[in-house]
């Protein structure tokens, strides 16, 4: 049987944040960051609300955002781990990064649960 | 002198905190490594267009216009080009971690990229005609 | 084309030297010359203290890998006119101590190999009267490539993760780990995780994929390592499911 270690979890959450990172962020990150400021394409708010209020988009919008918090966790804890040498403070590193997800998962939740 | 049974003085050569530098592929690598940071921030700039617009039109002119001051454009320009990049190295690692076997044979690597690039296609025109409706 | 060629070649002599330094040789420039018939040339005519390690000149061997203009290639299999003009500098490979000039201690990795059971684990023996273990086309595809493994090191060499951590066991092992995982005759899989799923095994790799380019056989290590996470993390995922054991 294998170890109970917590690593090929924290991996699998790496891996489906990855692919879903992958499929949505740079469209949304267009659209929330660039067209809709700069008005390159118009929506109303009205619809606007309309389509992000819809129970159906916060549930996946939810799975998408801690999915992709998980990502950046693992993802940047190596990057600390090997780009810049600091293995020896691993404890501190990995609390600080899956730590940082929690939060951000619980506060994804609050924004898109809590609220409607 | 090296005596009888002793170790001979071998060179370990320290590896430097630039080492990610010395090559394109390990800088290349990096980079992606780093694209996890403008993934949060994809998280953070959705979450705050949903509590935007729950909060009301003028919410929302408020949040599109702190968006489209130079310094956000700049950033979310940046954060667009990490976000491509990931997908990029993404959707070609892919097949390398799965390879995908269908009636007994090997799907070639490039079908599995066409395929993906294609659900990404497909997802973003989705997204978009969700948005200007 | 000149006809002559200035190759870079590191020294360093333990008892003399506190760290390695350059000897620079001029050496004949042949169009079917590999770099290691220039190391040759140089240990026959110019200088014979230079010390490397070679054995089969046609990539199969394994030893005679190090480091070219910083790649890590069989120096049998690297021809020097790729090179021209020079200088073409020759090291021994990164990520391991030097022991005298070209020649690196292995012993690590040697070390490391056995712990994954690079054998055929079998937990009941079918009778000899039985016959031969019989493998269809199909089923030695599944890990012919990773068979292919000629314990080179360069993939050890290529890998920035091996040489932070040196602890991390390292492409080529979890590549021979799967190259039994995958054998049908096989049954250690199970032991076999049991010795990658710790930290110092699958997880410290992060898809660098500089194992896989630097490869001289195809064996590709990078990818078997990816597939490995991944039944690694169902097992995982099953062993919490089903309870312990």
């Amino acid at each position: 049987m294998p170890h109970r270690s917590a690593e090929p979890l924290a991996w699998l959450a790496f891996s489906a944040g990855g692919v879903l990172a992958a499929v949505f962020a740079p469209v949304v990150l267009f659209l929330a960051g660039l067209a809709l400021p700069l008005g390159w394409i118009s929506a109303d708010h009205a619809h606007l609300d309309d389509v992000l209020s819809h129970l159906l988009t916060r549930i996946v919008l939810l799975g998408i955002c801690v999915a992709a918090l998980f990502h950046f966790a693992h993802r940047f804890r190596y990057t600390l781990y090997d780009g810049l040498q600091l293995a020896r403070y691993g404890t501190v590193i990995t609390a600080g990064c899956y730590g940082l997800a929690m939060l951000g998962s619980a506060a994804a939740a609050a924004v898109l649960l809590l609220n409607r | 002198m090296t005596g009888p049974g002793a170790l001979p003085r071998t060179y370990r050569p320290r590896p430097s905190i630039w080492w990610w530098v010395r090559k394109r592929s390990y800088l290349l690598f990096v980079l992606r490594e780093l694209s996890s940071v403008f993934v949060a921030w994809f998280v953070a700039l959705t979450l705050a267009l949903v509590w935007s617009v729950e909060r009301g039109a003028e919410q929302y002119e408020r949040l599109l216009d702190v968006l489209s001051n130079p310094f956000a454009v700049a950033l979310n320009v940046v954060a667009l080009a990490f976000l491509l990049l990931h997908t990029i190295t993404w959707f070609n690692l892919t097949p390398k971690a799965m390879p995908i076997r269908l009636f007994g044979a090997r799907v070639p690597p490039v079908a599995i990229v066409a395929a993906q690039w294609a659900a990404f296609a497909a997802v973003s025109a989705f997204v978009i005609w969700l948005v200007v409706g | 084309m000149a006809d002559t060629m200035t190759m870079r070649v590191t020294r360093y002599e333990p008892d003399l030297d506190h760290e390695p330094r350059t000897q620079d040789f001029s050496i004949p420039l042949r169009d079917n010359w590999v770099v290691l018939d220039g190391l040759n040339y140089i240990k026959d005519q110019l200088d014979g203290t230079l010390s490397y390690r070679w054995s089969c000149r046609m990539g199969i061997c394994g030893s005679c890998g190090m480091m070219v203009d910083d790649e890590p290639v069989l120096t049998c299999a690297t021809f020097l006119v790729d090179y021209a003009p020079g200088p073409i500098r020759v090291e021994p490979l990164a990520n391991f101590p030097v022991v005298r000039d070209l020649v690196v201690d292995i012993s690590d990795f040697i070390e490391r190999l056995p712990r994954v059971s690079p054998w055929l684990v079998r937990h009941e023996d079918e009778p000899v009267d039985d016959g031969e273990y019989l493998q269809t086309p199909g089923e030695l595809a599944e890990y012919e490539q990773y068979s292919m493994c000629i314990n080179c090191m360069l993939c050890y060499s290529a890998c920035p993760v091996y040489g932070l951590d040196p602890g991390f066991i390292g492409p080529a092992a979890i590549a021979l780990a799967q190259r039994y995982n995958l054998d049908s005759r096989d049954q250690g899989a199970a032991d076999r995780l049991d010795v990658l799923i710790h930290p110092d095994g699958l997880w410290g790799c992060t898809f660098v994929g500089e194992c896989t380019t630097a490869c001289p056989k195809d064996v590709d290590p990078a990818g078997a390592i990816q597939r490995y996470k991944l039944t690694a993390a169902i097992e995982t995922l099953k062993s919490y499911v089903e309870g312990p054991s």
